[in-house]
């Protein structure tokens, strides 16, 4: 067979062009093939990669939004309403990592994995309670 | 409009293989919409990369799952050699393609029985499962556990897959292939078990593209995807399609998985047949430091990985993307219209795995 690995990048971009990029993929006819957050402990950072892929290609494109820790807590308008599946990706990258996403269009206010613990599981700002 | 009510579905119910809920609301017995919630069983397995190192991870990955638990390992491996530049021996990808359709083969025998339970064919549910048995058992013979391989490290295999081994796994391979015919005439022809799945939860392609479905469950819609056409391990090198069905409903499902099971026979015995001599494992130096996205093609579907490495034993991040996890919105989708005595079929019919979804 001719194997077909695809392209594999990713396109670093600033937290209020997530769904205009959505939308480019979408017209694309790229597929959301998962949404994921990070945290950096050396870097102290948090990372948010949603991974749009071509069914046909191979291709996967991860759009990447990196946020210092004192700029963790910057509003992130869902992709919920472009790409509604991405609910349950968001649902729990608020959860367990306490990235800032709004609008969400199955909100389930920190309760997908009905966790007893207190979640976010990332190390708390100074303030913070 | 009928009287609307709200049923609740599990997480504990007799056709549900895992716990997943499912409020139905519907209107006499049409369900007009779904409300899922998961959560019963999230263990916090991604968590641990902070006290386990990147080689333990190995093990906690391969432990996501109790049926796709080789591929779980091996898609970890994979995109830590990636990160790593670790060309890996190949007898030793050959010997993973072989363990991983050992694997899909024996868990698509248990989805078939689990789908004859769930529309009440009880009979034809243990000839599934009794087929099943000898893929396990040439499973332990091989790397000693029947559920948990553990044949998986970062550079390659623990364990050969001797000419002695070879002749079983052919032998087997033979058994399994006549008996799936036996249980395909079930399957396709009977006239009972074509009326509880054909036009039952259809998806269109276009549905199934818009909710991000993925694996056999996108295939039988008329989605030409496969994770093996990328070519990793030593799929590159055997000859194989997508198999795929335009039907979109449970019996295109089912004929998909069924068709899978022989394309995995034909995978192994090709891989079997090009085996090439050599080392089993490259050495490995040092800790993973960058990042990498894989994505492999598990039996229930496409499953994505994601690592991160910091240049510590301990990563950063290690994020599994589970099929079901996938797959959630197309079952939502097909549930809407379906009459309420066919919930269990379509809950079944995407071969759900709760575990792997909650990791």
């Amino acid at each position: 067979m001719t194997a077909t690995e695809g392209k594999n990048e990713i396109i670093a971009i600033e937290p209020g062009e997530l769904s205009v990029k959505a939308m480019e993929m979408k017209s694309k006819g790229l597929r959301l093939s998962q949404a994921c957050a990070a945290w950096l402990r050396k870097e102290e950072k948090l990372e948010l990669s949603y991974s749009f892929v071509d069914d046909e290609t191979y291709d996967m494109f991860n759009v990447r939004i990196s946020l210092d820790n004192d700029k963790r807590d910057t509003e992130i308008a869902s992709i919920s309403d472009i790409f509604p599946y991405a609910a349950f990706y968001e649902n729990e990258m608020r959860e367990l990592f306490g990235a800032n996403i709004k609008v969400i269009n199955l909100d389930l206010h920190n309760k997908l994995y009905r966790i007893e613990e207190e979640t976010p599981f990332v190390p708390k700002k100074e303030g913070q309670n | 409009m009928g009287k609307r009510s709200v049923i609740p579905y599990g997480p504990q119910h007799p056709v549900l293989p895992e716990p997943i809920h499912l409020d139905l609301v519907l209107e006499d017995e049409k369900i007009v919409d779904v409300l899922p919630s998961i959560g019963f069983i999230h263990r916090g397995l991604e968590k641990l990369t902070e006290k386990r190192d990147f080689n333990q991870m190995v093990y906690v990955t391969e432990r996501v799952c109790g049926i796709c638990s080789f591929g779980h390992g091996y898609g970890y491996c994979d995109t830590v050699e990636h990160i790593m530049n670790i060309e890996v021996p190949d007898r030793a990808k050959f010997l993973r393609t072989i363990w991983f359709e050992l694997s899909r083969l024996h868990s698509h025998l248990l989805w078939a029985g689990l789908m004859a339970d769930a529309f009440g064919f009880e009979n034809l549910f243990y000839q599934c499962w009794r087929v099943r048995e000898k893929v396990l058992d040439v499973i332990e013979l091989t790397t000693g556990g029947r559920v948990i391989f553990s044949v998986n490290k970062v550079g390659g295999v623990l364990k050969d897959i001797t000419p002695e081994m070879q002749k079983a796994i052919l032998e087997m391979l033979d058994y399994v292939e006549k008996e799936t015919k036996v249980l395909e005439k079930t399957f396709m022809n009977d006239y009972t078990v074509q009326s509880r799945m054909k036009g039952v939860g259809v998806l269109t392609k276009e549905q199934a593209h818009a909710l991000g479905c993925a694996g056999p469950f996108a295939r039988a819609s008329g989605i030409a995807t496969d994770m093996r056409m990328r070519g990793y391990a030593a799929y590159g090198e055997l000859d194989m399609e997508p198999i795929i069905s335009n039907d979109g409903d449970c019996y295109g499902r089912c004929e998909v998985r069924i068709g899978e099971i022989y394309q995995s026979i034909d995978l192994i015995r090709q891989a079997i047949d090009k085996l090439p001599d050599g080392e089993l494992a490259a050495v490995v130096k040092g800790n993973p430091n960058g990042e990498y996205f894989m994505r492999i093609e598990q039996p229930r579907g496409e499953a994505d990985y994601y690592i991160k490495g910091n240049g510590t034993p301990n990563l950063d991040r290690m994020r599994v993307r589970t099929p079901t996890f996938a797959n959630l919105a197309g079952l939502c989708e097909v549930l809407k219209g379906a009459d309420y005595a066919d919930v269990g079929i379509l809950a079944v019919t995407i071969d759900p795995c709760i575990s792997c979804t909650e990791r």
